[in-house]
């Protein structure tokens, strides 16, 4: 098996025990993003000469006898909102363009630390707002399974790499579904850890209430790995949790769901959901009582109403983070011919430099919360907010998790929902719950829908701190999926 | 009748600070409609004496000791100007009048 083709836990044994080398592996991916990155566009920035200076200096640490983590060596793609010093940070817009931070993210200094080799900086939605990376000032990224439509957003560069085999690894943010959402619909895994639990210092604030780092890989253990590397408290984070990181990867080893309690969130199915979906996900419960869990349905009766609670409360949050986008400190400046007040300056850079979905969002943030409107709209969204959680609190009383669809349908064509903005938010319906509430949830394949051959994602959702037991019964459903199919569900992928 | 009319999209875009020309501000003003009718579902939700939460966990203020720490040079904090004099961000005139 080719080395792009090979586990991040088995590159990491690999270059550990000197069978390859960091600069092998990373060269052999390198080659592989100059293959097919035509095509798929994850990329926005690939820095070649960097990422093999970075694992050549793996190399030698390794060379003089040094004991580094499990996935020193391991290449990664990085979702192009984290800050990096090295590199040209966008977040997708035009008004970043070109942009290189004076500082590292928190999640990029300990990708760093951890000896991770970062090849590139990855596609997204413009701010992260958006289900399909075509909100992205510089073009959409294509889904390696069918390159005519989209590879999920926002972080649909990340979820793209990763499933062309560009990388073993990426990383996300997860805001109403950024990064589940885009696993889902590339066949491949990835977690929303608890919110405080990954550091969002350098990470381009979206809304910093629900904004959550987190992973992408092609299998449960990798992807435990991933966040345990980025993890853990940070002091340059307000609302980083002080607490040890769950353990995540032991119970992505344990993959076990004998007597775990799991709950299908009665509100989630039938209308709007594609057939085939809900197909794989019945599939799926039936294969967890076969695997010896008990499963029961659960009624989360607010959870019909966070989708229009988040479109309230994540704009309000976006339109006082984005103001700081003034044309005065960094970024675009357009229209200073000197006889222009900063003011005007000011509104010719953010209408240039902003794309439609971001000016729709500020607006939006701007009227729910005008005086006269705030309490009706933005007032009235975080008590909804407070009853999504006590739905949560009162589930996990009964359950140990909760499943359902990731995301109502398959992946939809590039084009379709592009300037149908209600079309677009309901991707999110699902994994908005648990943004509003905090709490870890995680997306693994179940499986290919009848009518297009295009991947299904299952959701778990755990209490808040509980993400060990998204990895736990992510990895079961792994493995027995991988049983019945014979391996992995992206091998069964067309090759590009 | 409309949830949000085009003057007070027009009234949004100059608190946003965002210069729409009048294309954009018919184009938005039907989409910002659609979306403020179907995100005004939330007053179907009974909710009157619920507290509001602004935020998932239950945080209180952070503090550290209030001490010199090491942070960025002025050249690094200048780095990503759009303009710069004397070691200082260069704006356009801020006052309504010629100074």
């Amino acid at each position: 098996m080719s080395l792009t083709h090979k586990t991040a836990a088995e590159l990491g044994r690999l270059v550990a025990s000197r069978e390859t080398s960091a600069v092998e592996v990373a060269q052999a991916h390198l080659d592989r993003i100059a293959e097919v990155d035509s095509k798929v566009s994850a990329f926005l920035h690939v820095d070649a000469e960097r990422a093999l200076a970075q694992a050549r200096a793996v190399d030698e640490r390794i060379a003089r006898g040094e004991k580094l983590g499990p996935l020193a060596g391991v290449p990664i793609a990085h979702k192009d909102v984290f800050t990096t010093e090295d590199m040209p940070t966008t977040a997708g817009s035009k008004i970043l363009e070109g942009w290189r931070p004076p500082y590292d993210a928190t999640v990029t200094r300990r990708l760093r630390e951890a000896g991770l080799v970062i090849l590139g900086k990855t596609n997204l939605d413009e701010f992260a707002m958006g289900s399909s990376t075509e909100n992205s000032a510089y073009g959409p990224s294509h889904n390696p399974w069918d390159l005519s439509r989209v590879p999920g957003g926002s972080s649909g560069g990340s979820s793209a790499a990763v499933a062309s085999y560009q990388a073993p690894l990426s990383t996300g943010t997860d805001t109403g579904g950024s990064i589940r959402q885009p696993a889902a619909v590339t066949g491949i895994v990835g977690m929303k850890p608890t919110y405080g639990g990954s550091s969002r210092y350098g990470l381009i604030a979206f809304a910093s209430s629900l904004d959550t780092p987190g992973p992408f890989a092609r299998n449960v253990l990798d992807a435990a790995l991933l966040q345990e590397a980025f993890s853990g408290h940070d002091e340059f984070d307000s609302t980083s949790i002080d607490a040890p990181v769950p353990p995540v990867v032991e119970a992505a080893r344990q993959a076990d769901v004998a007597g775990l309690r799991i709950g299908v969130v009665k509100e989630f199915g039938g209308e709007g959901y594609q057939p085939g979906v809900l197909a794989r996900f019945h599939e799926t419960v039936d294969l967890l009582e076969s695997l010896g869990a008990k499963v029961v349905e659960v009624s989360c009766p607010t959870f019909g109403y966070a989708l229009p609670a988040y479109y309230l409360i994540a704009p309000s949050e976006c339109s006082s983070n984005l103001a700081r986008f003034d044309a005065m400190r960094y970024g675009l400046r357009v229209g200073d011919d000197g006889t222009r007040s900063a003011e005007e300056v000011m509104a010719l850079t953010r209408a240039a430099g902003f794309g439609p979905e971001v000016k729709r969002r500020i607006m939006l943030g701007t009227y729910a919360l005008s005086s006269g409107y705030y309490d009706a709209y933005y007032g009235q969204a975080q008590k909804v907010r407070t009853l999504i959680s006590r739905d949560f609190e009162a589930a996990f009383h009964q359950v140990d998790v909760l499943i359902s669809p990731t995301t109502p349908t398959t992946a939809f064509p590039i084009g379709e929902r592009a300037d149908d903005p209600m079309a677009m938010y309901l991707a999110d319906l699902c994994t908005i719950p648990s943004n509003l509430a905090g709490n870890a949830a995680i997306s693994v394949p179940c499986g290919l829908a009848d009518e297009d051959g295009l991947p299904v994602g299952l959701q778990i959702m755990a209490p808040v701190l509980g993400d060990d037991r998204c990895y736990r019964v992510g990895a079961a459903v792994e493995k027995a999926f991988d049983d019945r199919w014979g391996g992995p569900l992206l091998s069964k992928a067309p090759a590009l | 009748m409309s949830a949000i009319t085009r003057d007070e999209v027009a009234h949004l875009a100059r608190l946003s600070r965002l210069a729409l020309d009048e294309g954009e501000l018919d184009h938005f003003a039907a989409q910002l409609d659609q979306i403020v009718g179907a995100v005004a579902r939330v007053a179907e939700v009974a909710a009157g004496d619920i507290p509001p939460s602004s935020h998932a966990l239950p945080l209180t203020n952070v503090f550290r000791p209030d001490e010199v720490r090491p942070c960025l040079t002025p050249e690094q904090a200048l780095s990503g100007a759009p303009a710069v004099e004397d070691d200082r961000f260069r704006v356009p005139r801020i006052l309504g009048e010629e100074a």
